[in-house]
């Protein structure tokens, strides 16, 4: 009980600092539809290519944006010294991190949320599908549970910014491959046999990577 | 400074044996394929370094585990000592398996699951490395790379899961997924017996660099104490 009201007062400071400087969501916003428009202009999104790397576009679009709000995220702890006064309350330190993870998820499902409307209007691509989206939440939850863990500990380094993508990103290589082919699958409306492997493999990492961050988090802030 | 331990000088010598008693093997008593000729040799040594990088990060994962348990800094000297060594090997192991590659397969490179997966790993240790460089406090730094040795270790087989699947459902590459499918070969007496031997070799190579890089990370660290000590 104590454990997920702390995990609650996490997520909820998170959100309230969040609405009042609106920092983090505006950039990974922006910085979400700059990469789309870049993309537009490398690939020509044409009507026939569109089918093959929509999904593809959206998730190293959502990659990128997320690795920015992993970095601020946990940047803004460790500059003002909010990860000391997390430290020093009296809750189980994991309760610290699935709050932060979650936080993180949210903050990337909305971006998803706001991203996913305009590139369906922009490129008049239909992505509304219930499969689709639990690709997406499945996909986030695997990268922000990796992400948070990692991004704990580059704030703590001195090359910070640089090194996060660098460790992350090949650790959730899996979870890149099996989120953009489940949403392939689903965006070319192939039978759910094709798809179910790589609902199974997300669900797989999702599953391992919470609990083994969930193991290892205290090592990580402990001074 | 310790002297050179009596033992590690014994076991310098029995490796380098090993190894050139091993490449004789390769070169004069193994017979040459009939299909593939010479360049198949290559793949005696190939699947050997192969094995020395697994068991290197095999070893860093373990010692790892170790340190988070222990906080023994010898675990850490050890896990750092498997993962130079480790990515030392999966690179040889690359490229040996280009040079048959391009021959047989009449290409440098395929993203193959195996291929793919040695890439990956190869940047997740990497990454391993330049998280160490950007960390001063030994004690952290130690932390922060056993947790980052154990998740990257945990991931490659992931990894490797999800480059089979893709190449499984993917269209274009056909058949490459079941082991050797292009270049395949049975192997004779003599063949199994130069490969085996192969593998013993390396693992000795492996065990003997190993405690060379122990050595040197101790004895890094004297230096580093007696600094400390001239600087105050």
């Amino acid at each position: 009980m104590n454990f997920l009201r702390a995990t609650f007062a996490v997520i909820a400071k998170d959100l309230a600092g969040e609405l009042r400087s609106r920092e983090l969501l505006s950039a990974m916003f922006v910085f979400a539809l700059l990469v789309i428009l870049i993309f537009n202009f490398a690939l020509e999104l044409d009507v026939k290519t569109r089918n093959t790397v929509t999904a593809g576009v959206l998730w190293v679009t959502f990659t990128f944006a997320g690795s920015l709000g992993l970095n601020r995220s946990l940047a803004i702890e460790k500059d003002r010294g909010c990860m000391d006064g997390l430290l020093l309350a009296p809750v189980d330190r994991s309760a610290i991190y699935f709050g932060k993870m979650f936080g993180n998820l949210v903050f990337m499902l909305l971006v998803e949320a706001i991203v996913l409307p305009i590139y369906s209007l922009l490129y008049n691509t239909d992505l509304f599908q219930i499969g689709f989206l639990g690709v997406v939440f499945l996909g986030s939850l695997g990268y922000v549970a990796v992400g948070t863990l990692l991004a704990t500990m580059t704030v703590q380094t001195r090359t910070r910014d640089v090194l996060l993508p660098i460790l992350l990103f090949p650790l959730t290589i899996p979870v890149l491959i099996a989120s953009v082919k489940a949403s392939m699958g689903f965006l070319q409306g192939l039978e759910i046999e094709a798809i179910r492997p790589w609902l199974n493999l997300l669900i797989v990492y999702d599953t391992v990577f919470i609990a083994v961050a969930f193991m290892v988090f205290d090592f990580v802030v402990e001074e | 400074m310790q002297p050179k331990p009596k033992l590690l000088t014994y076991l310098d010598v029995f490796t380098v044996i090993l190894f050139l008693l091993s490449v004789a093997m390769v070169f004069f008593y193994a017979p040459m394929e009939a299909v593939m000729g010479n360049v198949q040799r290559v793949f005696y040594f190939h699947v050997a370094v192969g094995w020395v990088g697994m068991l290197s990060f095999l070893a860093a994962a373990i010692a790892g585990i170790l340190y988070l348990r222990s906080k023994e800094r010898k675990w850490d000297l050890f896990a750092v000592a498997a993962v130079e060594i480790g990515i030392v090997f999966t690179f040889l192991n690359i490229v040996t398996g280009s040079i048959w590659a391009r021959p047989i397969w009449n290409t440098w490179w395929t993203w193959d699951p195996r291929l793919t997966t040695a890439t990956i790993m190869e940047l997740i240790y990497f990454a391993y490395l330049m998280l160490r460089q950007g960390i001063e406090d030994p004690e952290r730094r130690a932390r922060f790379g056993a947790v980052y040795v154990i998740l990257g270790f945990i991931s490659v087989p992931l990894t490797f899961f999800s480059a089979r699947l893709f190449r499984t459902i993917h269209p274009v590459v056909i058949g490459t997924n079941q082991p050797g499918a292009e270049g395949q070969f049975d192997m004779t007496p003599k063949m199994v017996q130069t490969f085996l031997f192969s593998l013993f070799t390396f693992t000795f190579v492996f065990i003997d660099l190993m405690w060379h890089r122990l050595r040197l990370g101790r004895l890094a660290d004297q230096v580093e104490q007696l600094k400390l000590k001239l600087s105050l």
